[in-house]
């Protein structure tokens, strides 16, 4: 659309001929109150707060549905405006219980922000007001009807952002009542969207529901833990005897790579933290056999003269290579490369894996030497056409789902889906092609041309030229994907111009810890351990004899061939099926938050902090990387990243060597490739401009400025912030940067709470070796409520997955019929 | 059947069927049905357009809007089909004009529906009838059906290569479903809620298809129209206000009935002479002109009015559906503005703040004001509400709650005034507001 020039209260503004009034407002700061409208979803024109004067027109309108032209004149402030607004209010307030000092919404409710606003002080009424009772529409959701101002946001963001449509109104005039679609209780996918949209408190959330004021919370924002797409999420977090307690999480100011989205695990999906299972002690197995709680430092002296005296021991089944090292889904960059290094240069060993939900091994290999190819999660809200393939993003991942949603409502996007079973984004694709059960690696001999590849399937060949026809395409593969199958599938999209991949994996980090190296045949920025480059020099006695993987490593245990295993954040024996009473003969040291299957047979389990209490970075599954901030504490818990300098340090290692703190550490990252001794050269990247310390026109729930310190954002941007502890993770994140080609980051961005993209095309060339064996991939095909062992120890998701099993088939397959 | 009424100064076009028999497809075309529609067969769109301009036909819905004008607004090239919807919802309290079409006329529905349809190039017609005349489907459908069998409807009409369908549909029983996108929607199967506009139903309607929506009482008219000619019909009527109307005149009067007369009789004869004059030798009070949404005007203000959509909307009111209101001068006005604030607040449909909260407030305040609790202030905030509904809301629903109340209040402060301190009821002894 060409631009136009209008007025607005005497401003000249320019913006595309038929963007909203509204809109175009907000952009030039003016802002024009609004209950009904939200950005996104469809106009009501309902709730009249947004009235401004155009010239020449006899009435107010409605500046959430005025689109601009060429020379009108608008005026959104006068005192004919001022007093329909104020009545507006008024009539609101009429029926409003105005119970704010016990509502959920105080002090971050928008009618209490307008009626702050536009007076309406006194009440006109003396009659009774309409009451009813609150209703618990699910173990999520809580409706308060006497707060309802009937802005149908709610159901607007559940029926067309959510694709749900679980919310209706019920009743006609002043006896309007939004209703559930399951006549007194919900039937949904409880992410608690609507609770998000409401601008008062009329819809509440179980775990939040008279706890607390909002004032009394710190707000942290920081990056969700359950699934790879890595929503930010703010955790409102308060102080209680034993730390700080997380009561809230929500998404607060809309700033992250999530836009308004966020599902029922990262809203809801928080009190693992408190879990009476949390492991909160050190424990070390006494003579009698049982684990005994110890303290922090017998604990760390136990299992450092332990890992010492193996790496040290000549015999036969001592030494570096006898020992195993398995490495987390869930924990930062930073300790996982910080694991990786502790484990190739303090224990000697390239035994190092992580259980691996995914092929990123596989994916990156096949994108090396490619750049600007691999998607970041912002591209699938943009992209013109989408090809999924596998996967089942609604319950996998709800946040990509959302986007695709979002791009099909407001770009038409065109997306194609080839699955082997029905998934519900096939609501929003133009064509589907029904694969025949695990049929997916002779998609691609299809779509490159081979005809009888898939056999007879309906649509095959219209699909196969719907989807070539595009002149640009993401292409987005689930973890039906492995090895060479990667590979080929990549190899036909890139022989195409405009072809984009993503590759779909499960936890929060998985593909950091693949990222950073936590593999026995690759280092970080999946360098192969046969060609080290710059790891040579950074890492003395570095191996350059791949170790063994997890599976292996368990196997070597069970045989006695290992003489210890080293696990952080990981359930391997549960994962894999190992006998419990096969590892006795291995030392077995766990760092977990909970007592999982290995780590009740572990020799020593050291209590560590999750992700909601740390800091650091993660990557999510398309390379995003965002900041992770330390929201909650809990007493007697370390971050993994601590203990491992800790026991480190207790092996008599030097500390500074291990992560680059104190003076002289300072290094501004280099824009440009470190010297590999590889033939492949990135190109210098300039650093984007920073995206925007986020703050939002108090419009929303999240009435307040973004969180990030300015301050420390420009100093941490420059790396001219001092690391002063070894304990700092940022020092670690130095390091990355100055070793990961894919990891050159913009830190900026990054401090400000925004997500970076990294670049696996950065990887080198050289770095080819064998495909990974495919029965090494263990997806976790979670759902809407599970996350792992995280989830099954998240009372609100336990709760909720319950719930909807008692009530409905699962939501994929109702949705699917 | 009710009872027809009849006066001598009535003109007889659009009721001339009446109590003939005329819902008899075989009697309507003794006489002289179809004869419009064959007519417009032949000539064509353009012509037909012209006529409808030519006759200066106002929408007798209640905006008056230029029939001829509104359909001319069609795109002639469209990707989606174009209709024709008949509004039959008639729901405003004081009007029942358009059910005795229905009921003695339902050949002129189809046939105005099937012209309506030719002039804008439609091939679909649908026939929306109020919720609650359920006695009146029978007939419609049988006189669609009656038509479908003699080929009038369907893919070939009248042995032409012309297509046109139609439906009869009923609402659910709701006024709102009278304002014309609330219509659509209901018809489409959703809550009877209005929608945005722009766009307008001339190029966005029904199903997203451009779509000519009038009243079935405009649509009665259309056949004759064609076949008097526009200027005859034109000529029957006063300046921009062409033909007649079935005026609805109800209330404290001796002989009330739907009466046709031509736009611009004048109001006090209408009661005096038309409909016998105020009952019992009863003193005027005041009148609503047009529909119970439509201002009160009080006696002196009908001396010379003319009973057209100017000269009302002149005299501070309006025309609306037609339904004239006659109050005595036994007539409480605070009971007779609850009463039409009560309508409206239970037919508000919900969707927008100052209706939805507006009417209720005002029934709410308006119901102790009445019960002897009221108090000055009471007074001044029944007309800030109503003052501050007019125009703010997202249909004209809430304007016509509130347009009434503000000429109550206005016209008759000192009636509200009497309600004060306690004191029961002044007017109290005779309140059977005929509310048709
Ligand atoms: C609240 C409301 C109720 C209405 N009810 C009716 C109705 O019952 N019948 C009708 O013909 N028009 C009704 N209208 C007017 C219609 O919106 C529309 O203007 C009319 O059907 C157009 O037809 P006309 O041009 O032939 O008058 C109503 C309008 C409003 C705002
Ligand atoms: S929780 Fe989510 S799915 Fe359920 S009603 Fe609310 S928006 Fe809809
Ligand atoms: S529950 Fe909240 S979001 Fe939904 S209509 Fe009411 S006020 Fe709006
Ligand atoms: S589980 Fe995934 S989609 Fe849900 S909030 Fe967390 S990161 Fe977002
Ligand atoms: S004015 Fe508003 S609430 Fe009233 S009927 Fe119209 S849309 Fe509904
Ligand atoms: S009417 Fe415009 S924001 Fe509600």
């Amino acid at each position: 659309m060409p631009d136009v020039t209008f007025t607005v209260d005497g401003k000249k503004l320019t913006a595309p001929a038929g963007t909203l009034l509204i809109e175009a407002c907000r952009k030039a700061g003016i802002e024009i109150p609004a209950f009904c409208y939200y950005p996104g979803l469809s106009l009501q024109a309902a709730c009249r707060m947004c009235v401004v004067r155009q010239e020449k027109v006899p009435k107010l309108q409605t500046a959430c549905t005025t689109t601009v032209a060429e020379g009108q004149v608008f005026t959104t402030e006068s005192p004919e405006i001022t007093q329909a607004r104020k009545a507006t209010i008024e009539l609101l307030l009429g029926n409003h219980p105005l119970d704010c000092p016990v509502c959920d919404a105080g002090g971050e409710c928008e009618l209490q922000d307008m009626t702050f606003r536009y007076g309406a002080g006194e009440s006109l009424y003396t009659e009774a007001k309409n009451h009813r009772e609150e209703q618990k529409w699910s173990p999520a959701v809580y409706f308060d009807r006497p707060r309802c101002i009937l802005c149908y946001r709610c159901v607007r963001m559940c029926g067309e952002g959510m694709d749900v449509w679980a919310l209706g109104i019920a009743n006609r005039g002043s006896s309007a009542i939004i209703a559930p679609n399951g006549g007194d209780h919900l039937d949904c996918e409880q992410c608690g969207m609507c609770i998000d949209a409401c601008p008062v408190g009329a819809l509440t959330s179980d775990t939040y529901r008279y706890k607390t004021r909002p004032w009394e919370m710190n707000h942290v924002s920081t990056v969700c833990t359950h699934c790879g797409d890595g929503c930010k999420v703010t955790l409102g977090v308060r102080q209680v005897d034993d730390g700080a307690e997380i009561v809230r999480g929500d998404n607060r100011d809309k700033s992250g790579i999530n836009g308004d989205f966020l599902c029922a695990k990262g809203r809801f999906g928080f009190d693992f933290v408190d879990s009476k299972d949390r492991l909160t002690k050190p424990l070390v197995r006494n003579a009698a056999g049982t684990l005994e709680p110890v303290t922090w430092e017998h604990a760390i002296r136990v299992v450092s003269n332990k890992l010492k005296e193996i790496r040290d021991s000549k015999t036969e089944n001592g030494g570096g290579s006898s020992i195993g090292v398995i490495g987390s889904n869930t924990g930062t960059n930073e300790e996982n490369y910080l694991l990786q290094k502790f484990a190739r240069t303090v224990l000697g060993t390239n035994n190092i894996d992580h259980i691996r939900t995914t092929d990123y091994a596989a994916f990156v290999r096949a994108m090396a030497g490619h750049e600007h190819r691999a998607a970041s999660l912002r591209d699938t809200e943009t992209a013109k056409a989408i090809l999924l393939i596998g996967g089942n993003p609604t319950e996998e991942h709800p946040l990509l789902a959302w986007n695709i949603r979002t791009n099909f409502r407001h770009n038409t996007a065109r997306l194609y889906i080839a699955t082997d079973s029905p998934i519900k984004l096939e609501r929003q694709a133009r064509q589907t092609l029904s694969l025949p059960v695990e049929g997916y690696e002779s998609l691609t001999a299809f779509l490159s041309g081979d005809d009888s590849a898939l056999g007879e399937i309906e649509n095959a060949k219209t699909f196969r030229e719907a989807v070539n026809a595009e002149e640009s395409l993401l292409v987005i593969f689930g973890q039906e994907f492995r090895g060479a199958a990667i590979e080929s599938l990549v190899k036909w999209g890139l022989a195409k111009e405009n072809v984009k991949f993503a590759y779909l994996g499960d936890y929060a980090n998985s593909r950091g810890a693949a990222d950073m190296g936590l593999s026995p045949d690759l280092l970080p920025g999946y360098i192969p351990v046969t060609t080290p480059g710059a790891f040579a020099e950074e890492y003395p006695n570095l191996s350059t004899q791949p170790g063994m993987t997890a599976p292996e490593m368990l196997d070597a245990g069970c045989r006695g061939e290992l003489a210890a295993l080293y696990i952080v954040g990981s359930d391997p024996v549960t994962a894999y099926g190992t006998d419990p009473a096969a590892l006795k003969r291995a030392f077995v040291v766990v760092q977990d938050i909970f007592l999982t299957g290995t780590a009740a047979l572990a020799d020593v389990v050291l209590p560590a902090a999750s992700l909601y209490e740390k800091a650091g970075t993660v990557t999510n599954t398309f390379g995003d990387i965002q900041l992770v901030k330390k929201a909650a504490d809990k007493a007697g818990v370390k971050p993994d990243f601590e203990i491992l300098v800790r026991i480190a340090g207790g092996m008599g290692a030097d500390v500074k060597k291990l992560v680059p703190f104190g003076r002289g550490s300072i290094t501004v990252p280099a824009v440009t490739a470190p010297a590999l001794s590889v033939d492949f050269v990135p190109t210098p990247r300039p650093i984007p401009s920073l995206r925007g310390i986020h703050g939002d026109l108090g419009q929303s729930r999240g009435a307040h400025s973004g969180e990030a310190d300015r301050h420390a954002v420009w100093l941490a941007a420059r790396g001219l912030e001092l690391r002063l502890s070894p304990f700092d993770p940022l020092a670690a994140l130095d390091e990355i940067e100055r070793l990961v080609p894919s990891y050159k980051l913009d830190r900026l961005n990054l401090f400000a709470g925004n997500d970076v993209h990294s670049e696996p095309g950065f990887v080198p060339v050289a770095s080819l070796t064998a495909p990974t064996a495919a029965e090494l991939i263990l997806p976790a095909h979670d759902g809407l409520f599970t996350s792992g062992v995280l989830g099954d120890h998240t009372k609100a998701l336990v709760e909720l997955n319950s719930y909807q099993e008692s009530i409905s088939q699962p939501v994929a397959e109702a949705a699917a019929d | 059947m009710p009872k027809l009424t009849s006066h001598p100064d009535e003109v007889k076009i659009i009721s001339k069927r009446f109590g003939m028999g005329a819902a008899n497809i075989d009697r309507y075309i003794e006489l002289g049905g179809y004869e419009a529609t064959r007519k417009c067969l032949a000539e064509g769109s353009e012509w037909i357009i012209n006529e409808m301009k030519a006759s200066g036909l106002r929408g007798r819905g209640g905006a008056g809007f230029p029939t001829g004008l509104k359909w001319s607004f069609v795109p002639k090239q469209s990707a989606k089909p174009k209709y024709v919807l008949v509004n039959g919802d008639e729901s405003e309290p004081g009007t029942c004009k358009d059910h005795l079409i229905f009921l003695h006329d339902p050949h002129a529905i189809i046939e105005g529906t099937i012209i309506a349809g030719l002039a804008i190039g439609a091939k679909m017609g649908f026939i929306y009838l109020r919720g609650e005349y359920r006695y009146l489907i029978e007939i419609m459908e049988k006189a669609v059906a009656d038509a479908y069998a003699k080929g009038f409807l369907g893919k070939n009409i009248f042995g032409t290569e012309t297509e046109f369908q139609a439906v009869v549909q009923t609402g659910a029983g709701a006024y709102e479903v009278g304002e014309e996108s609330a219509l659509m929607e209901s018809l489409e199967g959703k809550r009877g809620v209005p929608r945005i506009k722009p766009p307008f139903p001339a190029v966005v309607g029904l199903y997203g298809g451009p779509t000519v929506i009038n009243n079935a009482e405009t649509i009665a008219s259309v056949p004759h129209i064609i076949t008097m000619g526009g200027a005859a019909y034109a000529a029957v009527g006063s300046e921009r206000n062409g033909g007649t109307r079935l005026f609805g005149i109800s209330g404290h009067v001796e002989r009330p009935g739907i009466y046709e007369l031509p736009m611009g009789y004048n109001l006090k004869k209408m009661i005096y002479e038309v409909a016998g004059g105020v009952r019992g030798g009863r003193k005027l009070k005041a009148v609503v002109p047009g529909g119970s949404s439509t201002p009160v005007l009080l006696p002196e203000e009908i001396e010379t009015l003319g009973m057209d959509f100017d000269q009302v909307g002149k005299a501070g009111s309006m025309l609306g559906s037609g339904g004239v209101v006659v109050i005595d001068d036994q007539t409480c006005i605070v009971e007779f503005a609850l009463r039409t604030i009560s309508f409206y607040q239970h037919e508000s449909c919900g969707w927008c703040i100052p209706c939805r909260e507006g009417t209720d407030w005002l029934k709410k305040s308006l119901t102790r004001f009445h019960a002897g609790f009221g108090t000055k202030k009471d007074i001044d905030n029944i007309q800030y509400l109503a003052e501050n509904m007019m125009g703010r809301t997202f249909c004209p629903l809430g304007d016509a709650a509130a347009m009434p109340t503000l000429g109550f209040v206005k016209k008759f402060r000192k009636e509200f005034e009497d309600h004060l301190d306690g004191k029961p009821c002044p007017y109290a002894k005779h309140v059977e507001v005929a509310l048709v």
